[in-house]
């Protein structure tokens, strides 16, 4: 294997991961289907989508993992189908859940992840202390990893995947299950890493971390649907969003999903979320079709949707279990 | 004015510790019928403890619970025959198809045919799932899987759901799916108990006890608790979101700072009275930022408002 730190130069102007027409095809089955982004140097980069959208065909397409059925990717410089090797060794991945081995003390966590991206002997004294000082785990180094508190684990986590000083890095719900204070220092580390020019390509399901992410995009049914900075998006979904709290909600529910100007209505807590055409028309609607159904009306305000309304309006199959009632 | 129990479930001072951790410490809060309450928290805040003792699998060292008016220490039996747990790996046999697990569970549980036939329709119907029937569990989306857990978990009607961190891992859609089975089962008078390390999910629940380190922190309504922060949130939009927060460090009225994707978070005592302030000192400093906007705290906010944004809260 060759020395993971050997760099080729990169243009300045480069983008980090340029995807064009990508297409991967399983049998019949097209997992992924024409996705074209550019993600900037120097960007941390949102990839959402729902299970099976395809977005781990296409992250194992972008760290080398996968070959595309047609189309193409470039990450750090190298093409993901001709030059995986060199791709593979140009990356950091890290996930929670799945990339520490606890029952390893610290330091041989470092050693071990050292040894896999072969980061060379001349550089592993160096590296290793800038590992454990970036995780903030000096002095811990003979700790079991298992006994770590969980904003250790995943700094000590991050310090492993980037021990090779790959220019692009693969974050998988990095700060799941993790208290927000540690989850907020977490991403001013990444943001850090971001500013020296460190690309940041970060796949969640949770808006919390997307919140966190410069631009994001959503994926749905193997293409993107959508392509912003999470204002941006929560600005584009359509129709606004109305908070609506009133009595019984189950059957509020059913009579507003069949109301001409409501495009969704789902129960909230106490309250509902409708997804209407246009608030302010909307609003007068909503109470007189409630109160011709005698139902209770309390508060009716239009509220700012937040990125997983967003997500869910974009994504969801419409109709799919409306019609249930126990 | 009830003609049921007022409570479902009643947690009155448990506590429980492994080896020198206290993970669970003298935790008290009740669950009435037809209520979704939140037991929310990070990573060992002691939300699988809790469930566990309440589901009689864990004694407790010190304090006691009643679910469904039968004391989980000394009446377990009779406390587990009303009640459902979904642990965080639910017994699925990946091997067998959903039907299969259905089937299985229902078996495990008395219910005849039909009864299982009339019950699992419509929640697999609810779930997005009536096409997977014959799928093997082994091959569904993590989603699916919760999705079929619960499906299983609720086959015999019970009249108390605990479930542990039931949607981790699980995406928006299929989360979506989820709860909106939870709400109908409540509406049916259902006492569910749910855990989650995702404190925007909480605003979800009727009522959410938010826990650290095995500890209550608060236990409310989320409306009431976004009002217990008694300060404002800001979010300011920017290109330059670093720039924008090493001019504010320090700057009076504001106790707290976050970096976001395209902007900042600040936290701040009189939201109406610091924007013009804020406006003026970025414009002074020229400082590019789009907007300056007063949003609705979240309980993330009061979370780190309450326990302190200094050092890592960790012993």
């Amino acid at each position: 294997m060759r020395s993971a730190v050997e760099r080729h130069p990169m243009p300045e102007h480069d983008n980090s991961v340029v995807i064009e027409n990508l297409v991967k095809r399983f049998g019949d089955f097209v997992a992924v289907d024409r996705i074209n982004l550019e993600v900037r140097k120097g960007e941390v980069f949102g990839f959402l989508g729902p299970n099976g959208a395809g977005k781990s065909t296409t992250i194992r397409m972008l760290c080398g993992l996968l070959r595309p059925t047609s189309g193409r990717a470039r990450v750090a410089g190298y093409d993901v189908g001709r030059e995986p090797e060199s791709v593979r060794q140009n990356i950091g991945y890290m996930s929670q859940r799945f990339s520490l081995y606890n029952d390893l003390k610290v330091i041989e966590n470092i050693r071990l992840f050292a040894g896999l991206y072969s980061v060379p002997a001349s550089l592993l004294k160096e590296r290793i202390e800038w590992a454990l000082e970036m995780a903030n785990l000096k002095g811990q180094e003979h700790l079991i990893t298992a006994t770590l508190p969980g904003g250790w684990k995943q700094r000590l986590a991050l310090g492993c995947a980037v021990l090779h000083q790959p220019p692009v890095i693969f974050l998988d719900e990095p700060t799941s299950g993790v208290d927000p204070i540690s989850r907020r220092q977490f991403w001013d580390l990444i943001h850090h890493m971001a500013e020296e020019g460190v690309t940041v390509f970060v796949t969640t399901h949770y808006m919390e971390e997307a919140e966190y992410c410069n631009r994001l995009a959503l994926i749905s049914r193997g293409a993107v649907a959508a392509l912003g900075t999470p204002s941006e998006l929560k600005k584009s979904m359509k129709g606004d969003l109305l908070l609506v709290e009133c009595e019984p909600l189950g059957e509020a529910v059913e009579i507003l999903q069949s109301a001409p100007d409501v495009i969704d209505a789902a129960v909230f807590g106490r309250a509902l979320h409708l997804v209407v055409r246009d608030a302010t028309a909307a609003i007068p609607q909503v109470k007189r079709y409630l109160s011709d159904h005698s139902i209770t009306i309390g508060l009716i305000d239009k509220i700012h949707p937040s990125l997983e309304d967003v997500f869910v309006s974009l994504t969801s199959e419409p109709d799919s279990g409306k019609e249930w009632k126990a | 004015m009830h003609e049921k129990p007022q409570f479902a479930i009643i947690a009155d001072e448990l506590t429980k510790g492994f080896a020198d951790v206290r993970a669970v410490d003298h935790l008290s809060f009740d669950v009435h019928p037809g209520e979704i309450f939140g037991l929310v928290g990070p990573d060992g805040a002691g939300k699988t403890t809790t469930l566990r003792m309440l589901a009689g699998i864990m004694p407790p060292d010190e304090g006691t619970a009643r679910v469904a008016d039968f004391d989980v220490v000394h009446d377990p039996e009779k406390a587990k025959r009303h009640l459902s747990y979904m642990p965080q790996r639910f017994g699925l046999y990946e091997d067998l198809t959903v039907d299969e697990n259905i089937r299985f569970y229902a078996d495990l549980f008395g219910v005849n045919r039909t009864e299982r036939e009339e019950r699992s329709t419509p929640l697999l119907q609810a779930a997005g799932m009536r096409e997977f029937r014959r799928r093997l569990a082994g091959k569904l989306s993590g989603g699916m899987k919760q999705k079929l857990g619960l499906v299983c978990a609720l086959i015999h009607r019970p009249k108390i759901i605990l479930l542990d961190e039931p949607t981790t891992g699980v995406d928006p859609v299929s989360r979506r799916d989820f709860w909106r089975i939870l709400y109908e089962l409540v509406s049916e008078g259902v006492a569910i108990l749910i855990s989650t390390a995702y404190l925007d999910e909480a605003e979800r629940c009727h009522r959410v006890a938010l826990l650290h380190q095995g500890r209550l922190l608060f236990c409310d309504t989320p409306h009431n608790l976004k009002a217990k922060l008694g300060k404002s949130v800001l979010s300011i939009t920017s290109s330059e979101p670093r720039r924008l927060r090493a001019e504010l460090e320090n700057g009076v009225g504001i106790s707290s700072l976050v970096l976001t994707g395209d902007g900042l978070h600040v936290v701040v005592d009189d939201g109406a009275s610091r924007i013009p302030e804020l406006e003026a000192r970025l414009k002074n400093a020229s400082i590019p930022f789009h907007t300056i906007q007063q949003v609705t705290p979240t309980i993330e906010d009061l979370f780190v408002d309450a326990v302190g944004s200094g050092a890592p809260s960790h012993a």
